[in-house]
């Protein structure tokens, strides 16, 4: 028996053992007397170990979208885009209509209602015509008397355009927390469908207003033309409100809209959760621009934070179209080449660039971003631009969703459970028990150590995984030491049998590994989050279990042959 | 060394025709429970699902001074007929809790409402007011001397992502089947592999069947359950079909009936100490593991159970069944070196006895 070898494999396992402690147990700063205490070693797993909604608690979050907003800016849009219809409505002859219409759009006490006045009553059918085949008014009531035309929005229809404006932010929410990476959190709808009520509970996070924030953002995104005399010529900016006003009639036209120009600041809000940097800043030039947008962010295809072109800490965000966007905005842009583009975001203008030449795909948001914000906004970007802005209308730290009291009760019926296997494993295989305790053992510990290295959070799809991994370590164990017994009962030698045993439990053992092994890649590559715990555990756990159950078993067993080499029987 | 489990010879595949008929009993009951409460006017529904999967009532309740623990609420809240609410301490206000129970009557298809939070709302209240009186109406809890609790927020919820979730959970174990299927096929046979897959659809389905039946709670908790039954019961099959592909090795003479039968016994000993040990830990947890526990402790004792039956009573009579369409199920002709024909299951990889050299 090669002695030298023997201590090779010990000094590995030793090495390997040492290091899982460390991971679960040691403290993450330099060491001191606490650490090496109970209480010490007990704090420490607690900061280790990321645990889920389900089995710690986290944040309970009740937020509103402002559904009262969206209709707004719906009722806002169709009206202007039904001056613009009338004013392009050609008749039968293909000449234009010869009326004058003056849009108004009330939103205000649960009214939504759009108001044309027409210079001449009798032609209001045709206005209507024209109107209904550029504006969808489907669902809208509309009366005519006199030289108005009346288009309001009923309250049931309200309801339904709420509640679908709830839906969609629901999605935009969803797939914002998942892209950040948020775990296994819980997105619930919360009371009656016009509410606009959303309830998120997600576990504890190192910075939770980074994620209230990224789902708050409503990330509006619109390219829009702006109303300067073009390159060479500076872009036309004004230092006041006012000042720009005057310029289109002292109010904001139908075509013409005056926005605030905020370029490079960082759009970081502050800690009180203001997601509207124009409050806290107050923007100091102004541009007019020509509404509506030539593309928005529904035609965007992707987006990401770049590194600003001086090198260095500042980043921007980068963006490209999908190909109806991309034809938009190629058409746009080569008809107004030297003109001025704003890039607006949520109704600020964030960066002003003249149209050097036809531009079809991609675009940028210049500024100063940190890294983080741009990263951030590019997430939110990608998501779509929620349907309205967010409140936050409760906010709490919750225990665990599955309750203290069960998780308790669960951890000290498993432990019972643990003790109840090693019991049996020390009566029924005796000396040979030994070597499956420790395995067990070795694998627990190094399956939460590996857990903690990769930083994934636990939750209670993740316990099943452990639990599993452990019945297939058991397994492993009994199945090894039986094919030992078989093979003594054919009259082999000890280290004959030992050896055999091993060689021939090992085929299954990977058989039954690999096969689950497989099944739960799958399971990770196609599964939603909590399915992912699930395959994760059990993957790290059946990976651990061939280290454990077979190279560190197979090496105590040597170790005995080496000791006692001229064994003639074995406890097992 | 104990050796229990020596040298049995149970003919377990000639008795397959009444575990196959057993099986398909608890899956006609399983079938009648779902279809007949489905379409009972009135009667409860297929299943009995969570307030993950059809939403309900959360109702934010605030005590006078130490609240009652989860277990207290929670019996009190049983004693009114919610079988499973979700109690949520609020740790930042500790005289708070968060209480979520399932839709209170059969009003699934109408969403969350405002009748619905109030029933909601009543029920808890019922619950709570084993506990003492309630600041009813405007009164704050300060202001009523002899009330207990006041019950400060309710509102219906929807569910979790209910159906989504489970779709998704449902497609990416087809997807892990599909892998287990290839795995199987490519190690040993594709009668087998189909074997070990409808082995495991059985299991889920029974699960199920029980769920419905006994009318448990269905709830996320039960998703992960059903994930680790597949898993452990893909590895009982590929036990015993690595015996008898390591069997058949050895002996050529024997039926294939005869080699699945005595692989069955020569790896009992392995199977029922494994099941058993298994067993005894889920036992642990659905007697000590707690109410919430319940639903993923059932189920898993449940599916420990028939993954283990549903090697010996399905996987394997499939097979042999199968590898007998395709031919002669007797070994020793097809696999004698003087044909040359391969039979289906033979070893792609042979196991042979290797010296001991240390």
């Amino acid at each position: 028996m090669n002695r030298t070898g023997l201590w090779i494999r010990t000094g590995v396992i030793v090495a390997i053992f040492l290091i899982g402690v460390y991971l679960v147990f040691g403290p993450r700063h330099t060491p001191t007397g606490a650490d090496f205490t109970w209480t010490g070693i007990k704090n420490n797993l607690a900061s280790n170990i990321n645990l889920g909604l389900d089995l710690k608690g986290g944040s309970h979050l009740v937020m509103r979208v402002k559904t009262e907003e969206y209709l707004k800016r719906l009722t806002e849009n169709n009206e202007a885009a039904a001056v613009q219809a009338v004013k392009e409505a050609k008749d039968d002859a293909g000449n234009p209509l010869g009326v004058n219409a003056e849009g108004a759009a009330v939103t205000d006490n649960g009214n939504y209602t759009v108001t044309l006045t027409i210079s001449d009553p009798s032609k209001a059918q045709v206005v209507v015509d024209a109107v209904k085949k550029k504006v969808d008014f489907a669902n809208w009531t509309q009366s005519t008397s006199g030289n108005q035309v009346v288009w309001n929005l009923p309250k049931q229809q309200q309801a339904i355009l709420k509640s679908a404006a709830r839906d969609q932010a629901y999605k935009i929410i969803e797939s914002r927390i998942n892209a950040f990476g948020v775990k296994e959190p819980l997105l619930q709808l919360q009371g009656s469908s016009d509410s606009g009520l959303i309830l998120l509970q997600m576990p504890g996070l190192s910075d939770p207003e980074r994620v209230k924030d990224l789902i708050g953002k409503e990330s509006r995104l619109e390219l829009m033309k702006i109303v300067s005399p073009p390159n060479p010529q500076p872009v036309q900016t004004y230092p006041s409100e006012q000042a720009a006003l005057a310029t289109i009639g002292g109010k904001n036209t139908d075509t013409r809209k005056v926005l605030p120009y905020t370029e490079r600041d960082d759009t970081t809000p502050s800690i009180n959760g203001n997601t509207n940097t124009a409050q806290n800043q107050k923007p100091t030039k102004w541009v007019v621009v020509e509404t509506p947008a030539v593309v928005d962010g529904s035609e965007l295809r992707d987006a990401s934070a770049t590194q600003g072109r001086a090198g260095g800490s500042d980043y921007q965000i980068t963006f490209s179209f999908k190909p109806t966007g991309a034809q938009k905005f190629g058409d746009w842009t080569g008809k107004n080449i030297g003109n001025y583009m704003a890039v607006v975001l949520n109704d600020e203008v964030k960066s002003a660039a003249f149209i050097k030449s036809q531009i079809f795909d991609s675009g940028e948001i210049s500024g100063k971003f940190t890294k983080q914000a741009a990263d951030d906004l590019a997430l939110t970007l990608k998501s779509g631009a929620l349907p309205a802005a967010i409140e936050y209308q409760e906010e709490r730290t919750v225990g665990p969703s599955l309750g203290a009291d069960s998780i308790r009760a669960g951890v000290e019926a498993s432990v019972g459970g643990l003790v109840l296997v090693v019991l049996f494993m020390l009566f029924y295989y005796r000396g040979s028990g030994i070597n499956a305790v420790v395995a067990l053992t070795l694998n627990m510990l190094l399956t939460i150590a590996a857990l903690v290295m990769i930083g994934s959070t636990l939750t209670l799809p993740g316990i099943a995984g452990i639990i599993l991994g452990i019945g297939m370590a058991v397994d492993s164990n009994v199945l090894i030491f039986e094919r030992i017994r078989e093979e003594l009962r054919l009259g082999y030698s000890v280290p004959e049998s030992i050896g055999l045993g091993f060689d021939r439990a090992f085929v299954t053992i990977i058989d039954t590994h690999v096969t689950t092994i497989i099944s739960s890649v799958i399971l990770y590559m196609t599964g939603s989050s909590s399915i992912k715990g699930f395959a994760v555990t059990l993957i790290l756990g059946l990976l651990i279990n061939l280290f454990t159950a077979v190279f560190v078993s197979r090496t105590i067993f040597n170790w005995e042959l080496s000791l006692y080499p001229n064994r003639e029987r074995m406890s097992i | 060394m104990f050796n229990l489990f020596q040298n049995i010879h149970i003919d377990w595949l000639g008795k397959r025709k009444y575990f196959i008929a057993f099986s398909c009993c608890i899956m006609i009951a399983g079938l009648i429970s779902t279809i007949g409460r489905q379409y009972t006017p009135g009667g409860t529904d297929a299943f009995n699902l969570g307030v993950d999967f059809k939403g309900g009532t959360v109702v934010t309740a605030k005590f006078k001074g130490q609240r009652p623990s989860d277990d207290e609420l929670r019996a009190a809240l049983n004693k009114v007929g919610v079988a499973d609410p979700v109690i949520q301490a609020s740790t930042d206000k500790p005289d708070e809790v968060l209480i979520k129970i399932p839709l209170v009557e059969n009003t699934e298809n109408e969403g969350p409402s405002a009748a619905q939070a109030e029933a909601g709302r009543a029920t808890v209240k019922q619950a709570l007011d084993t506990f003492g009186k309630e600041a009813e109406g405007e009164t704050s809890l300060q202001d009523a001397p002899d009330a207990a609790y006041k019950i400060v927020g309710h509102d219906s919820v929807g569910a979790v992502a209910g159906s989504k979730l489970r779709n998704q959970a449902v497609t990416a174990t087809l997807f892990g089947l599909v892998g287990i299927l290839l795995f199987i096929a490519f190690r040993y046979d594709w009668t087998y592999a189909v074997g070990a897959v409808l082995a495991v659809f059985h299991d889920v389905l029974m699960v199920v069947a029980f769920f419905s039946v006994f009318q448990w709670e269905i709830n996320l908790t039960v998703i992960a359950a059903l994930l680790t039954i597949v898993g452990f019961s893909v590895n009982d099959s590929i036990v015993i079909f690595d015996r008898v592909r390591e069997n058949l090795q050895f002996n050529r003479t024997d039926s294939l009936f005869k080699i699945t039968n005595d692989s069955i016994n020569q790896t009992l000993s392995r199977t029922i100490i494994t099941s058993g040990l298994v067993l005894l830990s889920v036992l642990a947890l659905v007697l000590f593991g707690g109410e919430v526990l319940k639903s993923f402790s059932l189920a898993l004792l449940v599916g420990v159970v028939l993954g283990t039956y549903s090697t010996i009573a399905i996987a394997s009579p499939i097979a042999i069944w199968w590898q007998n369409k395709l031919g002669d199920s007797r070994v020793k002709e097809v696999l004698g070196p003087q044909k040359g024909e391969k039979l289906a299951s033979s070893s792609r990889r042979s196991v042979t006895r290797r010296p001991v050299t240390r």
